[in-house]
């Protein structure tokens, strides 16, 4: 290789997310690394659910979908893959891996597992560790616990590509992490260099939802268009080994990557711009700047950042019962009254039948479910009512859609396309777990 | 006084987008050019968004400036109904509340002179 950058493509923002753009990528887009980022923050504790009742692998149920688009082109051209899609089950994933690249008959695929993000252990351990979000002790949840991932950092991911391995498999690692890894890797980076770090956890902050740089959750017809959003392709990196920057997409791709895309993702999930904190370093993104060098190039600078804190963030999904969930809708003349009316009913059926909630919403969508009454707002011509109500008694959770049906023939004229769900909620909340708590490893998994 | 003929809203100045982080949700808001910027500089205050926010969060709000990419990150405190993974609410991310940000009026400094 002669040239001096590296070239990461991003292949996936998130679980469900589309794989076109990553096949396009390995096919078209010159890229030396592609990272699939899979895990939101309860994915998780749903792939753990999943697996402890038998209905889920514990890991990514697209994996074998995107191996299958990418796989041999990768294997062809020497591109490497880290993901995080080993979810709750790295190990199992990995081995999943393996098989497709027998099918696919992929020679000499092999995957190294970073293994020590699940910490359950350690958590049960101390029940004393406060809550970031409510305050209380973590021993109020722990009965109720369903996992418990550290966010591992950058380090545990250049060692994993350290060795021979195409491809790389994660559990939880910090999003931004899983592109600062193979800059690691690839420069022999120290990892006490923070200038360098700072830069590489921005680019890694832009890519990680991959499609939502380059023009993805940006549209506004009229305000803001993207030219062939249907086609939309993801992102990639180019990285100097001396830090530098530039964000850029293919031509032939549908989206944009300008100033504007940009910013709009630096700023996506962030608190205080000055102190966002990864397992890597404390990133303070308040003097970096956007240049547009070329038509879909954006150079990154002026990123810095300070010291690693001393712990990782934990995030420990618990089962925290139902939501009950009914809809129906109303239309033509007075639809908002007889909507409201029909709520009403429900909210009142539900009470005498004993059933009382934590909380209990009637909201009318087309009229205030996402951003609350006002009554200023016109009265639309149709409107769905939406009722959910959170309880820990399922009955009381599977009587909500069951009432919102009844309104068929016991409630307000024209009510029409009911829908009713039930499902359990495993909600999520964080502690700080001292790093030498944690110890991680890597395994190889080789094709059999 | 002619300031209520030259009312705008936030969307003809900027665009925005959501995230959540639990029971708090950050909105950007991201100026087309720097007088817009200055602008929002002057009237997007904390205050401003609380009250337009009042019926969704308990707040506070806090806000902090970016100049170099002509933007402001607000983030919101206390939504009602708790956090992403919990909520009964439609929008459990809060993601929509762009929208609620950009509809905000503006209704100018008072006039010169």
């Amino acid at each position: 290789m002669s040239r001096q950058h590296l070239r990461i493509g991003a292949g996936a923002g998130f679980a469900g997310d589309r794989w076109e753009p990553a096949a396009e990528l390995v096919e078209r887009g010159d890229i030396d690394v592609l990272v699939f980022e899979c895990l939101a923050e309860r994915t998780i504790a749903r792939e753990t659910l999943a697996r402890l009742r038998g209905e889920g692998p514990g890991y990514n149920p697209k994996l074998e979908a995107r191996l299958n688009a990418v796989l041999e082109t990768c294997a062809a051209k020497g591109i490497r893959i880290v993901s995080n899609m080993g979810a709750a089950a790295p190990l199992a994933a990995a081995h999943a891996a393996c098989t497709i690249a027998a099918e696919l008959n992929v020679a000499d695929f092999s995957c190294a597992v970073l293994i020590g993000d699940d910490v359950r252990e350690q958590l049960t351990a101390r029940p004393e560790l406060t809550l970031l979000e409510s305050g209380e002790p973590l021993e109020n949840i722990l009965g109720r616990m369903a996992s418990a991932n550290a966010y591992l950092g950058a380090d545990g991911v250049a060692e994993a590509l350290a060795s021979d391995a195409l491809m790389v498999m994660t559990g939880r690692v910090a999003d931004p992490s899983l592109f600062v890894g193979p800059l690691l890797h690839s420069f022999n980076w120290s990892y006490e260099d923070y200038d360098k770090l700072a830069q590489a956890t921005a680019a890694g902050h832009l890519l990680e939802c991959a499609g939502q740089v380059t023009g993805g959750y940006f549209a506004d017809p009229g305000m803001q268009d993207v030219a062939d959003l249907a086609r939309l392709g993801f992102p990639f990196a180019d990285i100097t080994p001396d830090g530098e920057v530039t964000i850029g997409k293919l031509a032939e791709a549908g989206g944009r990557v300008d100033r504007a895309t940009c910013s709009q993702q630096l700023l996506y999930e962030i608190d205080d711009p000055t102190a966002y904190i990864t397992p890597d370093c404390v990133l303070d993104m308040s003097n970096i700047s956007f240049a547009e060098t070329a038509l879909d190039r954006v150079q990154v600078s002026g990123a810095k950042a300070t010291p690693r804190t001393p712990s990782y963030k934990v995030s420990v999904g618990y089962f925290d019962g139902y939501l009950g969930e009914g809809q129906l809708s109303y239309g033509g003349p007075n639809a908002v009254a007889r909507a409201r009316l029909a709520g009403e009913i429900v909210e009142e059926r539900l009470a005498l039948r004993g059933f009382s909630f934590d909380d209990l919403r009637i909201d009318l969508i087309g009229l205030n479910s996402l951003h609350g009454p006002d009554p200023s707002r016109p009265e639309p011509y149709e409107v769905r009512l939406r009722v959910a109500g959170r309880t820990d008694n399922r009955k009381a959770a599977e009587a909500v859609g069951w009432e919102v049906a009844a309104l068929y023939t016991n409630g307000p004229a024209g009510g029409a396309g009911d829908f009713s769900n039930v499902r359990e909620i495993l909600a999520v909340q964080s502690v700080l777990l001292a790093r030498e708590l944690v110890s991680t490893r890597v395994e190889l998994v080789r094709k059999p | 006084m002619n300031t209520a003929t030259t009312s705008i809203t936030v969307r003809d100045l900027a665009h925005a987008r959501a995230g959540d982080k639990g029971a708090r949700v950050n909105i950007s808001v991201i100026a087309y050019d720097s007088a817009g910027y200055e602008r929002l500089l002057r009237e997007l205050s904390e205050a401003r968004v609380l009250e337009a926010f009042t019926t969704l969060a308990h707040g506070p709000v806090r806000r902090y400036t970016l100049p170099n990419l002509l933007a402001l990150n607000f983030v919101i405190e206390n939504v009602r109904g708790g956090s992403v993974t919990t909520t009964a609410a439609l929008d459990i991310h809060g993601k929509s509340l762009s929208g609620l940000m950009l509809a905000i009026p503006l209704f100018g400094n008072a006039p010169k002179g």
